[in-house]
């Protein structure tokens, strides 16, 4: 369970990022077209601008590490599990062989379509778990459901605010039931964070459909989400087509759940991670985890207990040990 | 933490790992039918067969009754025991009464309110699962189709009884999923398992409806597959030809399972169960780990390729 730290400097990502090469700034490929409005953008005052419009607020897509550095202090962050990458239990093909796809994905950049990491938003700790819906429509494999449980577990164990921005078609196809079985594994993530009274934030971002909006992102403690994001468990597309319903043009859209009571706020980009700042001041968490599945279990015998305990990676070590020695509220004397 | 006590043709959890998934396209195919056959018994049929003393239960305390999803209690070796299942229609009218077992998130809200009952009461849930997915339609995502199919996942994880999960016809997509949550999840011989149905699958990846067997073959959603892969823990075996040829048979060969592994679970501590669930749960998958030098660690079940990188 090796695990690779990736200190990224605002500089280097600046330079790496913000710097296009003197070819680059004559192609028109630099400039992007506002789908909603037609104004067009320089790549770079779009980015500095968050990839938000700054004509009429539309959102564009961002990369789970962009998204990282733009919510991160100072841009900074520690990326988690980077050697965690996909197999092919299921030998697939359908157009194309699956290891082809992966592949093809992999050389755009990101390692998987999770992004996970240790940072600070307004000065406060946190893990993040962010999709990126550029690698295979931000699909949901066994790479996404390990790293989205692992960074459960983290906050968990550390006690910090467990965040997770979606964008995702769904369940990686490609990877057959097992893919659905991540969606059972993103719960018992949350399980974790139920155990240790650790907050889950969700910003859904566009699109959260399929699996991920029929799992954890349906369920976070606090869901933001961002404008015009679909956020659906079937596509206006796929409704369309089984009950030819003519379905209004918003239907889906986050200002639309917002009113149907699956959001809690609407929130620009531009604002968001000051909101989770503030959210997570107000979340801010007490000292013990109160009545934890860990404590309830400790006070039915110590010598159960202990081994229970032991068996749970999340827990912080200060409390493990408590439970171990037997020394917890209602553990007293134990029973043989 | 090994479940013990399932003994005789039962197949016990063992380690899968470097194990292909098998059979060809054809008998892929033939168990996709089956699994699927218009005479193949549904929930109600195993349940007047396990348990005449039943009483179903209906509508979700909120808006409605969601016919896709029967629920209800029981007697089952004298003891009550809460089961849950989807269930098509014999007929055309009954399809479109059942919905072809297609439930929006009233079915699933159905189910926690029984699965609260369950807990309540201290009886063991069992779920039947023949699904070709959740219900796609406007008025079942303004009320909630992906949280209703996520807090039932939360609340299969949370239960403090003992719980089985049966695949008994077609288990398919979030749908599926919603009730498989359970100590033991199994599939009948002859049933499936799949992220979704073939032809929707077909119409994603292939760009084609028609192209369903394609699709079929490449996701081998067969019950040997999923023991295979962890995602059953037992094949149940059917009669000779199938469930639909004798659902007395049928029903007998699922009592002598569910019967045998309740007494199993029974066994177990509460909160050891729910732990033992969890953590049954958070193993499944596949991926590869890439180490500073050397050959990837393949971690799960995997076909072999682990040199790929």
């Amino acid at each position: 369970m090796a695990r690779r730290q990736i200190q990224v400097s605002i500089d280097r990502l600046r330079g790496h990022r913000d710097t296009p090469t003197p070819r680059a700034q004559k192609l028109p490929s630099d400039d992007r077209a506002c789908p909603k409005c037609s104004s067009h953008y320089r790549s770079e005052e779009m980015r500095r601008n968050l990839n938000v419009c700054p004509a009429c607020g539309h959102h564009f897509a961002v990369g789970g590490r962009e998204r990282l550095q733009q919510l991160s202090d100072d841009g900074v962050y520690d990326e988690l599990w980077t050697e965690l990458r996909a197999a092919d239990p299921l030998r697939f093909v359908d157009l194309q062989p699956y290891p082809k796809r992966v592949e093809a994905a992999e050389a755009k950049g990101a390692s998987e379509a999770l992004v996970c990491a240790d940072a600070r938003i307004g000065g406060r700790p946190c893990v993040i778990a962010v999709m990126d819906f550029a690698f295979l429509g931000g699909s949901m494999g066994s790479v996404v459901g390990e790293k989205f449980a692992r960074a459960c577990e983290r906050a968990a164990e550390r006690r910090v605010p467990f965040i997770t921005v979606t964008a995702s078609g769904g369940a990686r196809m490609q990877e057959g039931v097992l893919a659905l079985m991540q969606m059972a594994k993103t719960i018992v993530g949350f399980e974790a964070l139920a155990d240790a009274g650790v907050p889950s934030i969700v910003v859904l971002a566009h699109p959260t459909t399929g699996g991920v909006w029929a799992s954890f992102s349906s369920i976070g403690d606090v869901t933001y989400a961002e404008p015009g994001a679909l956020i659906a468990f079937s596509g206006p597309r796929v409704i369309e087509q089984t009950t030819r319903e003519k379905l209004p043009d918003d239907f889906g859209m986050a200002e639309r759940q917002l009113e149907n009571g699956h959001v809690d706020a609407v929130v620009d980009r531009r604002q968001l991670a000051g909101r989770l700042a503030r959210l997570m001041g107000i979340l801010e968490l007490p000292e013990a985890p109160p009545g934890s599945l860990a404590l309830q279990l400790a006070q039915n015998g110590t010598e159960r207990a202990a081994r229970v305990a032991q068996a749970l990676p999340h827990l912080s070590r200060r409390l493990r040990d408590r439970i171990s020695r037997g020394d917890h509220p209602g553990g007293e004397g134990g029973r043989p | 933490m090994k479940p013990s006590g399932i003994g005789g043709r039962f197949r016990r959890i063992t380690h899968r790992l470097g194990g292909a998934p098998d059979g060809d396209a054809g008998d892929i195919w033939k168990a996709i039918q089956l699994a699927r056959h218009a005479e193949r018994p549904y929930p109600l049929d195993y349940i007047q067969r396990l348990m005449p003393d039943f009483e179903e239960l209906h509508g979700d305390r909120l808006r409605g009754d969601d016919h896709a999803i029967v629920a209800g209690i029981g007697r089952y070796h004298g003891q009550p025991v809460v089961v849950i299942g989807q269930q098509k229609g014999r007929d055309a009218e009954e399809r479109v009464f059942r919905n072809f077992a297609m439930s929006g998130p009233g079915g699933y809200r159905k189910a926690m309110r029984v699965m609260a009952l369950a807990d309540k009461l201290g009886a063991p849930v069992i779920t039947l699962i023949d699904t070709p997915g959740a219900f796609a339609g406007a008025e079942a995502e303004i009320n909630g189709q992906g949280g209703a199919i996520a807090t039932s996942m939360q609340t299969m994880m949370r239960l403090n009884v003992p719980t089985i999960a049966v695949v008994i016809g077609e288990g398919s997509s979030g749908g599926a999923l919603a009730l498989g949550i359970a100590d033991r999840v199994v599939m009948l011989e002859n049933s499936t398992y799949s992220v979704i149905s073939p032809e929707g699958a077909a119409a994603i990846l292939w760009r084609d409806a028609a192209k369903a067997q394609l699709a079929a073959t490449a996701f081998k959603p067969t019950a040997a597959n999923c023991y295979r892969w962890g995602v059953a823990d037992a094949v149940v075996p059917e009669p000779e030809g199938g469930a639909h040829t004798d659902h007395d048979a049928a029903a007998r060969l699922l009592d002598g399972y569910l019967s045998r592994t309740l007494r199993t679970l029974e066994a177990i501590p509460p909160g050891e169960r729910r732990l033992q669930r969890r953590e049954r749960f958070r193993r499944i998958g596949a991926h590869r780990e890439l180490p500073t030098g050397g050959t990837a660690i393949v971690v799960g079940v995997d076909d072999g390729q682990s040199g790929r990188s």
